[in-house]
């Protein structure tokens, strides 16, 4: 067996854990949604230890040709256990795996899946491959034993937009951006169910650390005119009515925009931009300061770039 | 930077009080930068930052020490950085008043000290977990790396705020790669001197800067000048290099202190 660099780390942060931090295992409880489609509902916080970086939803589909998984958590651990709960529940094998995109909550988990069944947007797999080490490693830091054998393992299926199905059972491929360079949704033709992946957030606030702020609400539009039933978010409850957390997620990136745009207009500094005062609307949005403070971190920087002007002189 | 800690001190010795953050390099900092100087912990010097580090790279802090009478000098430090000290500011005719954005290199306390014309330095600040992260922490290793092709660009803008005299709220921002010397074999590069002076020349604050301070420094200060009123910017990086800027505070009515 290869040693890695990463099982070294692990394996050596694992020593200087125990005993006082034996391994946690991770509570994994779908819940059905609509026919044959259950929800696993994230932690709505921050990825912290507490949580094992599980905050990101995932959805489990029942067809005739085995079990569709969507999104499969931040770890080995994770990918494994969820892969169990899954087979138990539809009592098929996990046949497919999308991944929505690049974010290491959403996709590390593939580590415990055959990459050959592993589909996600090309410019997911080639941000993956020119980010995925750093996102690794942040989250090494931040989990360390949780991520024990987590390898960096690239989807094996570019996809495109279009349709995929399973025994009869239809899948319907959107390809979109703007919480990341490539975002995919998966309109579940049988129940109408729409798995937003990260475009969607449902009172939990969202987050942008590769956001493009008019392509997400391109993509919010897009899928606010895809006829639709309920509607599972990346992070956040199950929306029933499909549209309110299209809504609230769009209502909450345009606040953020011309929040911090008047910000730097103003001559905020990012401290001040990170203490603004949130609307009250969004007091049902979990992390939201957190949230707030992170953009500010994430935009702040390119809105000054364009909003301040040149003053430097020659000599 | 030990030099640059040398040169800080006064002299070597003093007694400190005990440090409510419980640093391990208390002592040490304490001893180089106060020297003998009389030392307080005082909460009427705010720094304050966000809840975490989202970009260790790039650490918002302000310290608003407006409360206090009589400050002279202002410095922005985080203990258990490579290079402790960020900024070492006189606000010779300006408000109390520091922000701009650190490096951090791993957990540390972070801390305004300011001295007061009778020598003695009131001191504040927190600790900051520079573990970071959330949803996507960002990568580990993402440079800008077009500094080269923007090197003298600054941008900024100055806009009136309201007070008992009459001040403006000043934001600069830098291109400058501010290489610190202790990544691969890349040298030190940084700016590490910077002046604000009225259309007279007068100086209204300086600063010495060191490479702790972020890649492309952005910088905050509260002068005293008034709407319509001109504000030359002069600074110079470790190459000698020299940085020019000018800019007219805005004719609008004052924003809130
Ligand atoms: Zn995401």
């Amino acid at each position: 067996m290869m040693l890695t660099r990463r099982r070294l780390i692990a394996g050596s942060m694992a020593l200087a854990a125990m005993p006082a931090q034996a391994r946690r295992s991770y509570a994994i409880a779908p819940v059905p949604v609509a026919d044959g489609i259950w929800m696993i509902h994230g932690a709505d916080a921050p990825i912290e230890p507490a949580n094992g970086g599980a905050i990101a939803n995932i959805a489990i589909i029942a067809t005739p040709a085995g079990t569709v998984l969507c999104d499969c958590g931040p770890s080995l651990a994770y990918g494994q256990a969820l892969r169990k709960v899954a087979e138990g529940l539809t009592g098929q094998p996990v046949v497919r795996v999308y991944v929505t995109h690049l974010h290491p909550d959403h996709g590390m988990g593939i580590a415990a899946f055959d990459p050959r069944i592993v589909a996600a947007l090309p410019g997911t797999i080639e941000a993956l491959a020119r980010e995925g080490r750093g996102y690794s490693d942040a989250m090494y830091r931040l989990l360390n034993d949780w991520m024990r054998g987590t390898e960096l393992v690239l989807p094996g299926r570019p996809i495109a937009a279009g349709r995929e199905e399973f025994g009869g059972r239809g899948l319907r491929l959107l390809a979109l951006s703007g919480h990341s360079g490539a975002d995919l949704a998966l309109l579940d033709e049988r129940s109408g169910v729409l798995i937003g992946g990260d475009l969607v957030f449902h009172d939990r606030a969202p987050s942008t650390p590769t956001a493009d702020l008019p392509g997400w609400r391109a993509s919010l539009d897009r899928l606010a005119r895809e006829p639709h039933g309920g509607l599972i978010p990346g992070h956040g409850p199950f929306d029933p009515s499909g549209r309110a957390a299209i809504a609230q997620t769009r209502d909450w990136i345009d606040w953020l925009d011309e929040a911090l745009t008047q910000a730097v207009q103003s001559g905020l500094d990012m401290v001040e931009a990170g203490e603004l005062p949130i609307p009250a609307r969004f007091s049902t949005m979990a992390a939201a300061r957190y949230e707030l403070q992170r953009s500010v971190s994430h935009l702040y920087p390119g809105l000054e770039a364009r909003l301040l002007p040149r003053i430097d002189r020659p000599g | 930077m030990t030099l640059a800690l040398l040169a800080l001190a006064a002299g070597a010795g003093a007694s400190t009080p005990a440090d409510p953050l419980e640093s391990p390099m208390w002592e040490a900092h304490a001893k180089l930068l106060f020297g003998n100087d009389p030392v307080r912990f005082d909460p009427r010097v705010k720094v304050d930052f966000p809840q975490i580090a989202e970009n260790q790279r790039s650490f918002p802090v302000a310290i608003d020490a407006r409360a206090i009478p009589g400050v002279r000098r202002i410095v922005l430090m985080a203990d258990l950085n490579p290079i402790p000290i960020a900024v070492d500011y006189r606000p010779t005719d300006s408000e109390a008043y520091l922000a701009t954005r650190i490096k951090l290199d791993q957990r540390t306390p972070v801390r305004g000290a300011v001295q007061l014309a009778s020598g003695e330095w009131l001191v504040s600040g927190g600790w900051i977990d520079a573990a970071g992260g959330g949803c996507s922490t960002p990568p580990v290793s993402r440079v800008k790396g077009d500094w080269a092709d923007h090197l003298g660009e600054i941008r900024g803008e100055a806009w009136p705020v309201a007070g008992p005299v009459d001040a403006s709220r000043l934001r600069l921002n830098f291109r400058h790669p501010m290489d610190t010397g202790l990544v691969d074999a890349i040298p030190t590069y940084h700016l590490e001197r910077l002046t604000v002076s009225d259309a007279a020349g007068r100086e209204l604050g300086r600063m010495e800067i060191w490479a702790s301070v972020a890649e492309d420094p952005a910088i905050t200060l509260i002068p005293h000048a008034a709407a319509g009123d001109m504000l030359a910017v002069d600074a110079r990086d470790t190459n000698g290099r020299d940085y020019h800027a000018a800019l007219a505070v805005a004719r609008q009515s004052p924003l809130p202190r």
